[in-house]
């Protein structure tokens, strides 16, 4: 098999063993980025020099019989352009930020460098992580590599069309509303949402601070499972990271992957199928919920009475903090900076910048946030909201008493075709109609290939979550799922 | 913009028809280490943008981390206010834009302050009592510098260009906020002034601040109305911004009374703005306009948990409540053997604190009050700034104390190490060092000089040697010349007796 076409369990497994060096894979990889991404573009930068220097280092200790610093060291990574690196440009997929370079490395960034990953460069994503669909990058969109005319969801389509287009064995993304999961479900690949606070937020690149969680993409569960592991753990740096131990979601994959999930009750979501769910996602899910029992899991119908608020709650809770988050973005220190010629006032200088330097989604956001928050509405608005938050908290409390995971469709439809919703920020918005809960109340959610679409023959996803730190009991349904079912990326068309 | 061409009344007539009412806020630094949410330092004065990171400076992706010092300063001086703590409270984000705040938002307390509902009781020049209510102190994060350069008046509206110096941005602040201070008639800047001295000797007396209103590390606005006599609704409201002395809080208080009644007299109304206090010559003008009321989207920081302390930890800090400025006048006032006159004038020169710190830092009382109220006193006269803004610390004067009792310095010489640690050149031994004002105390060097102010002045050594010891004061003086009065005068008497005997 081609050494793009391989998980990265086995090539880290080959690194490791001489079989294979790390510049050769990382070359590999390389050489399918400058083959396919012109027609892809997933990616907003590609650093080959820096990727090869971290390969060869990695190639150096291996040979000098030193142990590997991780179970994955030596794989490449795309890495999605919301995460601060000292050696690369981070964009956000915005013109505010163009070309800018921080001088800090973020906790994760740091993390996959001390365990030898090698990081590729850095990934298209919808501008400042809003949008489903990569459309709103300032850098033009990313397309789907199941169909190049389709959108590969978002915000971190970059992240997953990579995957899907075997220009990288893994990725990171980030999930505020289910920029990880949707683009994975669409794309057929896995993406996990780790619970809030399980991976550090230290120097990912604000949207909706109690929303965001920076989380693994992979081909497989268990790829998924061993980046998670390096990913995770407790940072100082945030103050909103768990100071726990990471929950043994490799553990939990391996032994999901034995195909026995005697004992676990499973909890099939009642509100999230019906109206605005495509014929085609709806039987791919029934028949994975087929092949859950069929695994020995036990499947119950679980109501989750206010998820029909989560979408309504988000668009003023997101917003909101957006708002303020993207406030920093003045012109003043860094970035972006127009009518800077000694004829505009400082205020006017700020207010052009962001003008210029925004676009329209982000725009909107922001209005609306600005908003949410006004005087006189903050009530009506953000402290509503707020209470809808603790209500799904409290439905998933409720849920997770019956049961130990909930499974649901990870996005209603298949991958849309570009520019088919662009001018409809509704439509846009009820992509992410199943995922936003998890995010609501800080659990874990991923979603996994679930079979393609009798409809058009694209991939579905089937989303799994657990309750806060039980991150463990959904890999190791996704792993035996997976096992049963076999993945779709084989099946994608050849680019 | 309102114009300053309002007719002043007359101050009396200001208190024949008004009644003044009054609100506090009184920002202070905090003298942590490190800022409010990042590592960096907080010294004052470094190099412009050299005490700065990723969090302070809101670079995209930093977050912040509560520092642990900030919240215990924060709930010792909401207990030393009389104040209850929190048992949960959160930081909010307080949203607007401004080029020296890097987020575009003050990490700032709202609706959930740490410390609430408290007191201060404040002694006023004739030793009544007054007692001003706390509202709260809450915890915020301090902005950076802006240097507007070029324009007419170093704002930020006509300058040519502005610089901005981050340093300060992120550097602990707390917040305390006064009740409606009403009912004190003509004695509103009075007790203006005795809250903000009660307040900063208080802050110092925990040790949480510099408390230096000269450096901006504490300020004061002042929220001013009148009301008519017998009136139960209150006046349009001014805020004065940044009131740095305590003189200014008074002159601004009186000031605006003044301004308040001159509009209101002539028919016209109060406008609610922001104001700003001119030191030059006590007056104050218009700032921003404040028509509506600042929409500042106020919501609780995500980035941040809440801060819960235990209230083990609360008793704990109780217990590390230093002897407040009230408990150590009494204490004094009978260890030093005070009239109640003297203890206020002690109170009232700001010097009551600062001796009572030198004698902790081991100097016998009578001397340490001697320089306080006497030399020092002086220098501060001298320079325009209160005693306390003096740069000299009471462990510094003590210093100088021990050396003058160890015979080093003469009390003349240590004058001239005061003067030497007041411009700048360090610590009094460095001073002492760097000045060469050790004294002589070289027996056989004193002797050389003492032979020849004898020979020079033979009848006056012949009368001590007749037993007319006063004339011995001729050659002490000559002595002192020689030595460039680097002698202890005592001891050279001494000399010259035996050497006449």
């Amino acid at each position: 098999m081609s050494i793009i076409r391989q998980t990265a369990a086995d090539l880290a497994a080959k690194i490791h063993s001489g079989e294979l060096s790390s510049v050769e894979v990382t070359q590999a990889h390389l050489d399918r980025i400058a083959e396919v991404d012109s027609s892809v573009h997933a990616f907003l930068h590609v650093n080959a020099e820096g990727a090869l220097k971290a390969a060869k280092a990695v190639d150096d200790d291996i040979a000098a019989g030193k142990a590997p610093a991780s179970p994955l060291a030596g794989v490449p990574l795309a890495l999605k352009d919301v995460f601060t690196t000292k050696d690369m440009p981070t964009t956000c997929g915005s013109k505010m930020l163009e070309g800018w370079r921080p001088p800090y490395d973020a906790t994760l960034t740091r993390k996959l460098r001390e365990a030898g990953i090698v990081i590729l460069g850095k990934t298209n994503m919808d501008e400042f992580a809003m949008g489903s669909s990569t459309e709103n990058s300032a850098y033009g969109p990313t397309r789907n590599p199941w169909d190049l005319d389709r959108i590969p969801g978002g915000s971190g389509g970059g992240s997953s069309a990579a995957l899907a287009a075997f220009e990288a064995p893994l990725s990171i993304g980030t999930d505020t509303g289910g920029s990880i999961r949707q683009p994975g479900a669409v794309t057929g690949t896995v993406g996990v949402k780790p619970t809030y606070g399980g991976v550090s937020r230290y120097g990912l690149v604000a949207f909706s601070s109690s929303l965001d969680q920076g989380g693994p993409c992979a081909r497989t569960v268990l790829d998924a499972a061993l980046l998670h592991e390096i990913i995770g753990g407790h940072d100082p740096l945030d103050s909103t990271s768990i100071d726990a131990p990471v929950p043994a979601v490799v553990e939990a994959a391996r032994l999901g992957a034995q195909g026995d999930l005697t004992g676990v009750r499973v909890g099939v979501v009642r509100e999230f199928s019906g109206d605005g769910y495509a014929g085609g996602v709806e039987r791919a899910f029934q028949a994975a919920v087929s092949q859950l029992k069929a695994l020995g899991a036990e499947v119950i119908e679980v109501s989750c009475p206010n998820f029909v608020y989560a979408l309504p709650a988000y668009y003023l809770i997101a917003p909101s903090e957006c708002s303020s988050n993207l406030a920093r973005f003045d012109a003043m220190r860094y970035g972006l900076r127009v009518a800077d010629d000694g004829a505009h006032s400082a205020e006017e200088v700020m207010s052009l910048t962001r003008e210029a330097g925004f676009g329209a989604e982000v725009k909107r956001r922001i209005m609306l946030g600005t908003y949410a928050l006004s005087a006189g509405y903050y009530d009506a608005y953000y402290g509503s909201a707020q209470k809808v938050r603790t209500l799904i908290t409290q439905d998933f409390t409720k849920a997770f008493e019956q049961v130990d995971v909930l499974v649901s469709p990870t996005t209603p439809t298949t991958a849309f075709k570009i520019g088919e919703r662009a001018d409809d920020p509704m439509a846009m918005y009820l992509a992410d109609l199943c995922t936003i809960p998890s995010n609501l109340a800080g659990n874990a959610g991923m979603s996994v290939p679930c079979g393609l679409s009798d409809e058009d023959g694209l991939p579905v996803g089937l989303q799994i979550m657990a309750p806060a730190m039980a991150d463990d009991r959904m890999y190791r349904v996704a792993a035996a799922y997976e096992a049963a079912a076999g993945g779709v990326i084989e099946r994608a068309p050849q680019l | 913009m309102t114009t300053n061409t309002v007719d002043l009344v007359d101050y009396d007539e200001v208190l024949e028809k008004f009644d003044p009412v009054m609100g506090l806020e009184v920002h202070v630094e905090l003298h942590t280490n490190t800022k409010m949410f990042c590592g960096c330092p907080t010294t004052f004065g470094g190099e412009p943008n050299t005490q700065v990171c990723p969090t302070c400076l809101g670079l995209p992706g930093a977050l912040p981390v509560v520092n642990k010092i900030g919240v215990e300063s924060a709930i010792r001086i909401g207990l030393a206010l009389n104040c209850e703590i929190a048992e949960w409270c959160r930081f909010a984000r307080k949203n607007y834009f401004y080029p020296d705040q890097p987020k575009n938002f003050q990490t700032s307390q709202y609706d959930e302050p740490i410390a609430f509902n408290g007191y201060l009781d404040v002694e006023l020049d004739d030793g009544e009592i007054f007692r001003v209510e706390i509202e709260r102190a809450h915890m915020e994060e301090d902005t950076g510098k802006s240097l507007h350069v070029g324009g007419a008046d170093g704002r930020i509206h006509g300058a040519d260009y502005s610089l901005l110096d981050y340093n300060r941005a992120g550097v602990p602040l707390i917040e305390i906020v006064t009740k409606t201070i009403e009912g004190t008639g003509e004695r509103a800047p009075e007790v203006a002034r005795a809250y903000v001295t009660a307040l900063r000797d208080l802050l110092r007396a925990l040790d949480v601040s510099d408390v230096r209103m000269d450096q901006g590390s504490m300020r004061c606005d002042v929220n001013l109305s009148l009301m008519p006599k017998g009136a139960t609704v209150f006046g349009t409201r001014s805020e004065t911004k940044n009131v740095n002395s305590l003189r200014s809080v008074e002159r601004a208080v009186r000031y605006e009374m003044s301004r308040h009644a001159g509009v209101l007299l002539s028919g016209g109304s109060v406008v609610q703005e922001t104001r700003h206090f001119d030191e030059s010559d006590g007056s104050t003008r218009s700032g921003r306009l404040k028509e509506t009321s600042e929409d500042y989207r106020y919501f609780p920081e995500p980035d941040l948990v809440p801060v819960a302390p235990s209230r083990e930890w609360v008793e704990e800090l109780r217990g590390t409540l230093p002897e407040l400025p009230w408990q150590m006048r009494n204490r004094v006032q009978k260890e030093w053997n005070l009239s109640d006159a003297e203890l206020r004038d002690l109170v009232n020169a700001g010097a009551l604190d600062l001796i009572a710190a030198t004698v902790k830092a081991g100097a016998p009382s009578g001397e340490a009050r001697s320089w306080w109220v006497a030399y020092l006193t002086q220098q501060a006269n001298t320079q325009g700034v209160d005693l306390a803004d003096l740069a000299i610390t009471p462990a510094q004067v003590a210093r100088v104390i021990a050396l003058v009792a160890a015979g080093d310095l003469t009390n003349k010489l240590a004058r001239q190490v005061v003067d030497g640690v007041l411009a700048g050149e360090g610590e009094p031994d460095a001073v002492v060092e760097s000045r060469g004002l050790k004294v002589v105390s070289d027996d056989g060097a004193l002797l050389a000089a003492i032979d020849e102010a004898l020979a020079a002045q033979p009848d006056v050594a012949d009368k001590i040697r007749d037993g007319k010891v006063a004339a011995a004061g001729a050659i002490v003086g000559a002595v002192m010349k020689t030595t460039k009065g680097q002698a202890d005068a005592k001891r050279v008497r001494e000399l010259i007796i035996q050497r006449c005997s």
